[in-house]
């Protein structure tokens, strides 16, 4: 056991996270091809041992449903080495225990996709799609903790980073954790597009929820996917999403301005602010086009990566300033 | 020798019921322009799908429309009337799924009427029942496989069944308590056979433009009673 840096363990972290990542855009493709229960057994796959469905079944939404369940098992395998790879080499006892939760997390992750699909509950589908999120960070946090200036950073002057501008960060990341948590409720409802114009909203500043308007909407909607019809909540929920957009947005931008000021334009968390600022950037154009292309299932999905981006950001971002600060004490 | 005369009466009674029933019919029309039916584009994604198509893709038919404003796929149902399920002794209902497509898109069956659901394709489908009064159901069918039997124990209108293969694949079912219910046909007309006289609620709905109601009076000669939807 030691405390020292591992090359090995970090890049295999790293490895561990990238699938994640690529898992959760894998997963995004499954919802907006509203492919999620097109393999209606779990753990088989159409009655099949899943690692040997015939090739010729994983057709249309299959093969985003049964690719989406193949790369998670590689997803569990990699986090199952990690968890015991850590237990073994690495001294912290913290991060022991941050293996073994990212070990129980993946674990319960594929048991709730498991019973989204057995028990044909969609809102299990919005607790799938948070842990989903919540599991990306965590085995980022690993990767981060294993990293080389993790664990040479106490060696280098640190600057410490204001409480004020940390306190910002976070609070910004939660929000951004809520929002997907928002975003999560939107796609699960399984409805499409509930407003399908943007900048406006059916033609409105804000738009009319009445029982006659969400039929008028309803019948004048020609769907060429699955999807339910539109109710009231959801119209109103994609405008506390399009809402707490804007705010997010004047919360990143705020962000990068405080961290110029406090930190100078040179230190690397500026930097790191302004990437964010880019990603929030990106992300509400990726919001906007998903509605202009009537949810285009590659736009869709990448706007949950980019969302999935955006929280590791924050979220990575405020670790970092915590431990410079503790370390310029 | 009570019992006897009481099983007559109500013998004699049943037969010239049925004996004065009356067919309810009429004609669905549309006014307005509706909206424009869409390509079914999504169906390149599969090409066992697509290979059927060699030329034009089929559209989606929320609105099936005749040159004269006939409406079809509108479920007729009597209302009003005390009449058991004969779903239990009724002929199974078939719908196929054929070109990656459901037929027919809009059905109307009883409570407790078999549905028998083919694959006449030569790629998987699962069969997904999205109900809200009935219990769900996902069924995988193998190309080839054997038909699939659903049977619904709650009446519920335009419950859904879809392919979660191929999302663009969905059709609606609406279950009735009883055996007095029609679907317009391509020219808009429906009737409803051998409708006992009486006073009664004829409910008309449409899955995309909503319910009408009327107020029909059925005799022993039938009656009939049309209905005209409006697109605003």
């Amino acid at each position: 056991m030691n405390n020292k840096y591992q090359p090995a363990l970090f890049w295999f972290a790293v490895l561990n996270a990238v699938a994640t990542f690529l898992l959760i855009g894998l997963g995004g493709l499954v919802t907006s091809h509203e492919a999620g229960m097109s393999v209606p057994d779990w753990p088989t796959s159409y009655g099949y041992n899943m690692f040997a469905l015939p090739i010729k079944f994983w057709t249309g939404g299959a093969f985003f449903e049964h690719t989406h369940r193949l790369l998670a098992s590689v997803v569990g395998f990699l986090t199952t080495i990690l968890a015991i790879w850590l237990w073994l080499k690495d001294s912290r006892k913290w991060m022991v225990w941050l293996g073994v939760a990212a070990f129980l997390g993946v674990v319960a992750q594929g048991i709730l996709g498991g019973l989204r699909v057995r028990l044909q509950m969609d809102n299990l589908g919005i607790f799938h799609g948070a842990v989903a999120q919540t599991f990306l960070v965590l085995v980022c946090a690993i990767a981060l903790f294993t990293s080389r200036w993790w664990h040479q950073s106490e060696a280098q002057k640190q600057i410490s980073v204001p409480r004020g501008l940390r306190s910002h960060i976070f609070y910004v990341t939660i929000l951004i954790f809520i929002q997907l948590l928002i975003a999560a409720t939107m796609r699960h409802q399984h409805a499409g597009l509930a407003i399908s114009d943007f900048p406006l909203a059916h033609g409105k500043i804000w738009p009319d929820a009445s029982a006659d308007a969400i039929a008028r909407y309803n019948a004048e909607r020609v769907e060429t996917y699955n999807v339910k019809p539109i109710t009231a909540f959801q119209v109103e929920l994609q405008m506390i999403h399009r809402l707490v957009a804007y705010t997010i947005f004047l919360g990143v931008a705020a962000a990068f301005f405080l961290a110029r000021k406090k930190l100078g334009g040179s230190d690397a968390l500026t930097k790191f602010a302004f990437f964010w600022l880019i990603l929030l950037s990106l992300q509400i154009v990726l919001g906007a086009a998903t509605i202009w292309t009537n949810k285009a299932a590659d736009i869709a999905t990448l706007h949950v990566m980019v969302g999935a981006l955006a929280l590791l950001t924050g979220a990575l971002w405020w670790l970092v300033a915590v431990r410079r600060t503790r370390l310029a004490v | 020798m009570k019992k006897s005369l009481l099983f007559l009466s109500l013998g004699l009674f049943a037969v010239t019921q049925f004996a004065q029933a009356g067919d309810l019919s009429g004609v669905i029309t549309l006014k307005g322009t509706p909206p424009a039916e869409k390509e079914l584009s999504p169906i390149k994604d599969d090409p066992n799908c697509s290979a059927n198509y060699p030329g034009a893709l089929p559209k989606t038919k929320f609105y099936v429309v005749d040159g004269s404003g006939n409406l079809a796929d509108v479920v007729v149902v009597l209302k009003g009337i005390s009449a058991p399920s004969t779903g239990a002794t009724a002929a199974p209902v078939v719908m196929d799924q054929k070109g990656c497509l459901y037929y027919p898109q809009i059905l109307a069956v009883q409570t407790g009427q078999k549905i028998v659901v083919k694959n006449s394709d030569n790629c998987v489908h699962n069969v997904h029942t999205v109900p809200k009064a009935n219990d769900s159901q996902n069924l995988v069918q193998m190309p080839g496989g054997a038909d699939l039997t659903f049977t619904f124990a709650k009446p519920e209108p335009f419950l859904k069944f879809q392919c979660d293969v191929h999302p663009w694949m969905f059709a609606w079912v609406t279950v009735v308590d009883g055996p007095y219910f029609a679907v317009s046909g391509a020219d808009g007309k429906f009737t409803i056979k051998d409708v006992p006289p009486g006073k009664y609620t004829l409910e008309a709905t449409h899955r995309k433009l909503g319910t009408q109601t009327a107020e029909v009076e059925v005799k022993a000669d039938g009656a009939a009673q049309n209905f005209t939807f409006e697109i605003k």
